[in-house]
């Protein structure tokens, strides 16, 4: 699957600003800078690397920017981003 | 009880802290906007994260809307999509103009309910906001056994009738009309449209008197501070509790008597007042001036 | 026996049994005739800042004291720690009665030894994330206000030299939090912070931008209590001590907590006519004030007294006749600062009339209700409003505990959540305020109230407030943001939290990284 840069989120309050770009290592490398990152860092990477394996891509980098976003949220801009990169929608035409 | 949907809260698709928290202002229903509020780069954005919410928040009782774009678009069959497979209540179309309009997403809905199996959970509503919609309103209100409710977009209504909106929507009336009436022939709620100064709450509150008295079941809203003015627009009198809890008890009464006839101080009692005494409790309940353990 | 003469010895006899020696005229000072305008500029108290060090005898190792009644605006604290640095003073004990993001250059005085010691209400800003991370050696010992104004008066924390900074203070050092002159150029209102260093503090020095002619009266601190005064350019930034308007919250969500508490309030049992009150200055807090207010008109009751951090609304309803009189330890605005300066009825009092636990009539025991916010309360209703929840200091106690023991029903305002930060806990990342003396919490998911209170609760059901077990508002947090992972706290204690009677309470420790 190729994949171009791509982001989708904002840095507002509750949102989370999501980045993906290929990488010619393969495998998922996840950069995250949070305003919770003491309390929910590890959770959010976990998010993030979840969403990514359902999609079923390899060789991205994605680096997040959050700003207390939930879970649900997490996995919206991060699948939004993936589409955006891949052209590949998970909805019917 | 019958839902009450005396509140329609308007919140945008693309704002995920505004979805996470809106129902702890009580509205009656929350309108999860896909459409206006969203622009065209970001509508795929705002699909996918109304769709995560409405998967993941906990909404209560809120009875769930989301607003698709129109099946013309590129979006309106991916919103069907995306929403009715995270389990919305209620698909409201905007701008919708025809019976043939709401049989489309009817279709398109029951393509989704087949797929994941759950035939018939999606209810639809409309928006009506030109005069062809107003016109063809009962058909629109009675395309599928899905509908549950018509609403009036007053914004786009009238700037199609060549006009502008006036402080005494003057220019509504007939639309406000036809809407109330062929959504009582057609057996589904009414709502009235926005109201956007959210400075002038003694302007709102007439309006919402005003539209309470044309029959409209509830408003549209935008902010969760015009909840509280609808709510006590619409929490019923003291004296009509009286009345209703009299006909509630008289319907008790005949009940354990094995009466079909039901009488209150020695008149009879039509259907119409009993459903409207049931209304009326449900309005003292939910407006907080009965309790469920005083019926 | 009819001249002074004639009784000569009589006088040295009576001067042997006093044990005093007999008046000699030629000793006498003689008159000065200045014209006293003239006189009072040469004042002996009136001395520049560095003189006023000097003369005040202060020497390293010894504890200097501050307030905080010009907040952000604050010059003081600055001013006087630059000087005593330049001066070469070294391990000074700053005892302020709060420190603000402002006072940021005392990192640089910590590191460098002229401070080693620090006693506060509160921390904010980089210096109070530069000690949670362990700048200091000596953990900084936090204090309520009425928890200080005791342990001052009592010499658990004796302070060697007070600088006050004053609106206005005439050259013998009667000053005020405002000033009466055409020259005004600050103004806080209430000195009430102030007044136990003015009163307990070995010398005292005031700082005033405004020297004004003898004698300033009504004054807030006495001529009597002061040593030195030290006129200079600006004690503050105006700007930042207090907002001029009243802004109303239009967030939604501080509107439905104020509904919420006014709620509470109305139904609680003790809104009755003659009631007190105290209120914070959050946008919670204020719109609350809106709604009590109008319940107040509707039903014709009327408050004795409103306490504490006056702000605008306060003055507003006590000029409309529903608060009789107003009792400041702090006035949160200039339109408080300008009612206290003119009405009468608008009292200023000292920390510990306000909250010490140790004074019978200190207000906060005739307080009737407080409405109080927390940065995170746990299930057993204990508060913190010190310590983030990332482990960073980013609050001040204030009158928290103080209000919360003493009132007779305590209200804490918070929202469930901070974006995804939990705020109703299992355990409060730092104990501040105990849950024996907090009574309801106000949440926008429903109000708990503490099991101590099981008449309280049942009222406010039957006026339809959402009651809730503070339990299920936990577990509501934790369903929405997930469960968060413990901080990364060290070993080093760097901050200490006494309880208003002088025990000590909870201990804060380093968070690393």
């Amino acid at each position: 699957m190729e994949i171009k840069n791509a982001n989708a989120g904002t840095l507002e309050s509750g949102d989370i600003l999501v980045q993906v770009a290929p990488s010619e290592q393969g495998g998922l490398d996840i950069t995250l800078e949070s305003s919770v990152a003491y309390q929910f860092g590890d959770r959010i990477r976990e998010v993030i690397a979840e969403t990514a394996k359902e999609f079923g891509v390899d060789g991205v980098k994605i680096n997040a920017v959050d700003k207390g976003a939930l879970d649900c949220t997490i996995r919206a801009r991060v699948a939004t981003a993936l589409v955006r990169a891949t052209g590949k929608d998970i909805w019917k035409d | 009880m019958q839902r009450l949907r005396r509140t329609m809260m308007f919140v945008p698709g693309n704002n995920p802290a505004m979805m996470a928290d809106a129902h702890i202002y009580g509205p009656d229903s929350i309108m999860l906007d896909l459409e206006d509020a969203v622009t065209m780069t970001e509508k795929d954005a705002a699909r996918m994260l109304v769709y995560n919410a409405l998967k993941s928040v906990d909404y209560g009782d809120t009875e769930m809307v989301v607003r698709i774009n129109p099946l013309n678009t590129p979006y309106g069959k991916k919103d069907v999509e995306a929403m009715v497979k995270a389990g919305v209540d209620v698909i409201r179309m905007p701008k919708t103009e025809t019976a043939e309009e709401v049989r489309e997403v009817e279709r398109e809905i029951e393509k989704v309910e087949k797929e994941i199996g759950c035939l018939g959970r999606t209810k639809i509503m409309a928006a009506i906001e030109s005069a062809l919609g107003v016109v063809n309103a009962y058909d629109i209100a009675t395309a599928s056994p899905r509908m549950m409710g018509i609403a009036l977009g007053a914004e786009d209504y009238s700037a199609n009738l060549k006009t502008q909106r006036s402080d005494s929507g003057e220019e509504l009336r007939l639309a406000r009309e036809t809407i109330i009436v062929a959504a009582r022939a057609a057996g589904i709620d009414a709502f009235d449209t926005v109201y956007s100064n959210l400075n002038d709450m003694d302007a709102f509150r007439r309006e919402v008197e005003y539209i309470k008295t044309l029959g409209f079941d509830g408003k549209s809203i935008i902010n969760p501070r015009q909840i509280e003015v609808v709510n006590e627009v619409f929490a019923p009198t003291q004296k009509a509790i009286d009345k209703a809890l009299a006909i509630l008890a008289a319907i008790k009464e005949a009940e354990k008597k094995g009466s079909g006839v039901i009488a209150v101080n020695g008149k009879m009692v039509d259907r119409p007042v009993v459903i409207r005494a049931q209304r009326t409790i449900d309005l003292a309940i939910a407006s907080g001036i009965l309790k469920e353990e005083d019926i | 026996m009819n001249t002074i003469k004639d009784r000569a010895a009589d006088i040295a006899a009576a001067a042997k049994h006093e044990g005093k020696t007999v008046y000699n005229p030629e000793a006498a000072k003689p008159k000065n005739e200045t014209p006293r305008l003239e006189l009072q500029k040469e004042s002996p108290k009136l001395v520049t800042l560095e003189e006023a060090i000097r003369k005040s005898g202060l020497k390293d190792g010894m504890t200097i004291s501050f307030h905080h009644h010009f907040r952000a605006g604050d010059k003081v604290v600055n001013m006087v720690v630059d000087k005593l640095a330049e001066m070469g003073f070294k391990n000074l004990h700053v005892a302020a009665s709060s420190l603000q993001d402002v006072h940021e250059p005392l990192i640089n005085h910590i590191k460098n030894g002229v401070v080693t010691k620090i006693s506060t209400s509160g921390l904010r800003g980089p210096l109070a994330n530069e000690i949670s991370k362990g700048l200091m050696e000596e953990p900084v010992v936090f204090r309520s206000h009425g928890g200080r104004g005791s342990a001052i008066a009592n010499g658990d924390l004796h302070i060697d030299v007070a600088f006050l900074g004053a609106s206005s203070s005439d050259p013998l050092g009667n000053a005020c939090g405002y000033s009466r002159s055409e020259n005004a150029k600050s103004i806080c209102g209430s000195l009430g912070y102030a007044l136990p260093d003015a009163q307990y503090a070995d010398k005292v020095v005031i700082l005033t931008d405004d020297l004004v002619a003898y004698p300033n009266t009504p004054n807030s601190i006495s001529e009597h209590n002061v040593d030195y005064v030290v006129e200079v350019d600006s004690v503050g930034d105006s700007s930042k001590i207090s907002s001029g308007a009243i802004r109303d919250s239009k967030n939604p969500r501080d509107i439905l907590l104020a509904q919420n508490a006014a709620k509470v309030i109305i139904n609680s049992g003790y809104f009755n006519d003659g009631f007190s009150i105290q209120t914070g200055t959050g946008g919670a807090s204020l719109a609350a004030v809106k709604f009590i207010r109008q319940e107040m008109i509707d039903r014709g009751i009327k408050a004795s007294f409103a306490l504490g951090g006056i702000t605008a609304h306060m003055v507003k309803m006590h000029e409309e006749g529903l608060i009789e009189r107003l009792i400041d330890v702090q006035s949160f605005d200039k339109v408080a600062a300008e009612s206290i300066k003119t009405d009468p009825m608008h009292k200023e009092v000292s920390a510990n009339e306000y909250a010490s636990a140790d004074e019978p009539g200190s207000a906060v025991h005739y307080l009737d209700i407080v409405i109080l916010s927390a940065l995170e309360a746990d299930v057993n209703f204990n508060v913190n409003v010190l310590v983030g929840s990332d482990g960073i200091i980013r609050g001040a106690i204030g009158g928290h505990p103080d209000t919360a023991a003493d009132s007779a029903l305590s209200i804490i305002v918070c929202p469930l959540l901070r974006g995804r930060i939990p705020c109703i806990v299992d355990e409060v990342t730092t104990l501040i305020t105990p849950g024996s003396t907090v009574d309801v919490i106000v949440t926008e998911y429903g109000t708990a109230v503490n099991p101590r209170r099981p008449e309280l609760a049942e009222r406010l059901k039957k006026a339809g407030v959402k009651v809730v077990d503070i339990k299920t508002l936990r577990d509501k947090a934790k369903s929405i943001i997930g469960e968060p992972a413990a901080l990364p706290f060290g070993d080093k204690t760097v901050g200490v939290v006494m309880n208003r009677d002088g025990s000590v309470m909870d201990v804060i420790k380093n968070i690393k990284g």
